[in-house]
């Protein structure tokens, strides 16, 4: 089984959890024998890897002749669904309105990125993306599947299989220019990025990514009920394969340093915006203080809310014991980990959210949002409703209070660490592959 | 001459609502009332009622060859006296029958005997003397709480009055013997032993409404078959079950009633064949032999034992921090604190705690809180607002001079006077 595969992210360039579940996965499907091209807006050189070949989209040579096939197939995909208009747009994704302004300035102070980088050469021509999430996002993503097309020509596969938004037009044109089946992965769609205040372009380019594609893959059933509900896609058309964690075993044992052995400590970490819902956690923490005073609070992560969160921190008079450790990276992460005594992911919409399997590699027992597609895998977590602080603090005060329930939780989720693995997801996914693709 | 023993299982819980560490220290009201209530009229509904009439029917037509026994729970009755108090009349009527037999148990179907043989004791007796207050008759067959038994119930029942006890047939205490036969206790030979017969009441069980089980759809001549092939090999058939079986683990369209109303003629179309209680049957029918219990037994799960209730620290937790205050709460002997205590006893409230891979909850029987964790933080934070209960109590009964009055230090008071009480009255926790 070849594939060609579309991302935007794939360790070391990454900047979330996409780039982490593309890794896992891909491996996992190598292992099981998949070969796969995995198609990135740019790489660099130490970018290879090898279970799977890495092709940077930017710098592919278009020729005249591929070009007018894909300006024929975009009518075809474009006509009926949206208009496509690049435009130097500040609205990209995690834009606030305390950011919006700033990125307007950058924009009218810049100057014309987006056209500079075409560079002709005679008969052909190519583009020079950056990759990540630029406020050209929307023209890179145009850019991107002009340079896939060139890519999905030249290559065989059996498969397009592409993941989240700024892939899918590439993979609608791929699957147009060569009739190969498309597997549409969905990591997040516009509404858990943005709650009710979507960006209808984004929104659009998905809504006729569904309708293009063969299957549509959902990370869990909270995603698969959002692309039902909200971009009215047949519910057969979406399969739910979850995520998993790629390491099973803590990298290394930290150890809690004398001082603060005497004390419980509760992590947050994430992106510190609206969408991780940060503000709920420093409400329950503020309750949980009430009742249990020397607890600490470690809120680990980056983002437009920080700011707010801080004055709020002064606000309640807990900032001793409500620390903002800022983004942490690398072993950071790890040792974050290692010293909670819980971990609470408080997310108002998290389509699957990998990080609470990564603190129960450290033993760590986790409080889970029930708005999270997490938490329908795991059973040996407490939830709550991200709104109901109150229950939140609750539990972080019985797993503080009653040491049996956090050995409980810790035994039972090392347990079902086990069952949660790449290669079970990868199975799904060839299984998906062989029923589109016709059995070859 | 086999006798077809039917016993039933009646227990209704009251369940906790979501008791948070804010309501600790401000309100003591730890049950769901609501959620209970509804609970139990529905249950009465499509069960209680509907079985009661359907047997007091059966009693009649069969002129009086239909006999069985019920084993209903303190808290069962608690529910029907507040909510549903039709239900005890029904089965008094039943009662007047004098086919009905009505078994003994705990007043707080709880698993007092594993941790307070005086509790237990207790609330043996006041059960007792509940049922033969209601029913007309005091207890003489004992079916422990979950059909939980081993050798030294069968001496504390002794000693209470009883002279016959249900369990499970296990196969790990029968061993090569038949659940068929009538058995005695370990060195008490009057001790009558009852052991379920796990195949022919699980088909009743979890099988009946199971679609993909080889003899769905079951009928009563199909399932009088299988008590008929026994008649060489069997004194007795005990089929022993909850009575939720009826009507609401296998709802009235699966055909459960249309089965148990056949069931009695199809049985009695033998004519070796008949119905009796086990009070009749010590009467009748002898002993083959001695059964040795060292361990305890449940009817639980796959593996009969006692790992539902206290298979992992959580429950074990829970239950030892609870009997630790037995003999406090005896001593102080408030009702309302009494009354708490017994409520706390439940087993279900441990059940689930449960986070075995198997022990999968009854869809008539489900976890209100849906999560062992929540079911654990939830009754220890009850047991918290509980012991603090206590232990205000305590001062207002023994005022020590040394000890400050003033509301503001109260705190102190508590949970020192706790920790040096705790340590005092541990010995019957192992």
């Amino acid at each position: 089984m070849r594939v060609l595969m579309l991302g935007w992210e794939f360790p070391p360039h990454i900047s979330g959890g996409l780039g982490t579940a593309c890794y896992g996965m891909t491996q996992a499907l190598s292992k099981k024998g998949a070969e796969i091209i995995f198609v990135l807006p740019r790489i660099s050189a130490d970018g290879q890897n090898n279970f799977l070949r890495l092709e940077s989209a930017s710098g592919t040579q278009v020729s005249e002749a591929v070009n007018k096939r894909v300006m024929m197939a975009r009518q075809d995909i474009w006509q009926d669904n949206v208009r496509f208009i690049t435009v130097d747009s500040p609205i990209f994704p995690y834009v606030t309105p305390e950011t919006y302004s700033d990125v307007l300035h950058w924009i009218s102070n810049s100057t014309h990125i987006t056209h500079s980088s075409i560079i002709q050469n005679g008969e052909t021509f190519t583009y020079h993306l950056h990759g990540g999430y630029g406020p050209d996002l929307l023209n890179e993503v145009w850019q991107f599947s002009s340079l896939v097309a060139a890519i999905a020509l030249r290559e065989s596969y059996d498969v397009i299989h592409v993941h989240d938004w700024m892939t899918y037009p590439a993979g609608m044109l791929a699957k147009i220019l060569t009739g190969k089946p498309l597997v549409l992965h969905i990591h997040a769609t516009e509404y858990d990025r943005s709650g009710e205040n979507i960006n209808h372009h984004i929104a659009g380019i998905e809504r006729a990514g569904f309708m293009a594609a063969d299957v549509i893959v959902a990370v869990s059933e909270l995603t698969r009920k959002t692309v039902v509900n909200n971009y009215g896609v047949a519910p057969d058309k979406v399969k739910v394969v979850y995520n998993a964690v790629a390491r099973q075993e803590a990298a290394r044992y930290y150890m809690i340093p004398q001082r603060i052995r005497h004390e419980k400590r509760v992590l947050f970490l994430g992106r510190v915006t609206f969408q991780k819902g940060p503000e709920y956690f420093m409400e329950a923490a503020r309750l949980v203080l009430d009742r249990i005073p020397n607890a600490r609070f470690i809120m680990a992560g980056s983002g437009d809310m920080l700011p707010q969160l801080i004055r709020r921190a002064g606000q309640l008079r807990i900032g001793r014991r409500f620390h903002f450790s800022g983004f942490l990276r690398g072993e950071e992460v790890d040792r974050a980990f290692a010293i909670s005594d819980l971990y609470v992911m408080p997310s108002v919409s998290e389509p699957f959210g990998i990080t609470p399997l990564e603190a129960m590699l450290y033993d760590v027992p986790v409080l889970l949002s029930r708005q999270s597609g997490v938490s329908e895998v795991l059973r040996h977590a407490l939830k709550a409703d991200f709104w109901d602080t109150r229950d939140m603090a609750d539990k972080i005060c019985a797993v503080l209070r009653y040491p049996r329930l956090s050995e409980e939780m810790v035994k039972n989720c090392k347990e079902e660490m086990r069952s949660i693995r790449w290669e079970n997801a990868a199975d799904q996914l060839l299984s998906i592959y062989h029923n589109v693709s016709g059995g070859h | 001459m086999p006798a077809i023993c039917l016993c039933y299982e009646v227990h209704e819980p009251y369940n906790l609502r979501r008791y948070t560490v804010f309501d600790m220290g401000h309100n003591s009201l730890y049950e769901d009332d609501d959620r209970n209530c509804d609970t139990l009229l529905y249950n009465a509904r499509a069960c209680y009622l509907p079985t009661n009439d359907l047997f007091l029917k059966l009693i009649k037509r069969h002129k009086k060859e239909f006999r069985f026994a019920v084993s209903i729970s303190g808290t069962a009755l608690d529910q029907f006296e507040q909510y549903a108090p039709e239900v005890i009349d029904s089965f008094k009527a039943l009662a007047a029958t004098g086919c009905v037999e009505f078994m003994g148990e705990t007043s707080a179907h709880s698993l007092a005997f594993l941790y307070s043989k005086n509790e237990f004791n207790h609330q043996v007796k006041t059960h007792s003397a509940r049922i033969k207050t209601l029913f007309g008759k005091k207890p003489i067959t004992f079916r422990h709480a979950e059909f939980i038994y081993n050798n030294d119930l069968a001496w504390a029942l002794k000693d209470n009055g009883y002279k016959a006890v249900l369990s499970e047939g296990a196969d790990h205490v029968l061993g090569w013997r038949s659940p068929n036969y009538l058995y005695h206790s370990l060195g008490l030979s009057d001790m009558r032993l009852f052991l379920r017969n796990t195949s022919l009441s699980c088909d009743l069980d979890l099988n009946f409404s199971n679609q993909n089980w080889d003899s769905w759809p079951l009928t009563s001549e199909k399932y009088a078959t299988w008590c008929h092939a026994l008649s060489n090999s069997a004194d007795i058939i005990n089929i022993f079950n909850d009575y939720h079986v009826i009507g609401l683990r296998h709802p009235k369209e699966s055909g459960i009633f249309e089965f148990m109303e056949a069931l009695p003629a199809a049985i009695l179309a033998h004519k070796d064949f008949h119905f009796l209680t086990p009070g009749e049957i010590i009467k009748k029918i002898p002993a083959k032999g001695e059964i040795d219990v060292p361990g305890f037994i449940s009817w639980a799960d796959e593996e009969r034992d006692l790992t539902a209730w206290l298979g992992n620290d959580m429950q074990k937790d829970a239950i030892h921090a609870l009997y630790n205050l037995a003999d406090r709460v005896r001593t102080i002997a408030a009702p309302d604190l009494l009354h708490d205590f017994e409520r706390l006893q439940a087993s279900d409230h441990f059940h689930y705690m449960s986070t075995k891979w198997f022990s999968e909850h009854l869809t008539d029987r489900p976890n209100p809180f849906g999560s062992p964790y929540d079911a654990y933080i939830t009754f220890m934070n009850v047991l918290a607002d509980f012991e603090m209960r206590l232990a205000a109590s305590e001062r207002a009964v023994k005022p020590k001079k040394s000890l400050p009055k003033a509301s503001s230090t109260n705190k102190q008071t508590i949970s020192s006077s706790r920790v040096k009480t705790g340590k005092k009255t541990n010995p019957q926790v192992k």
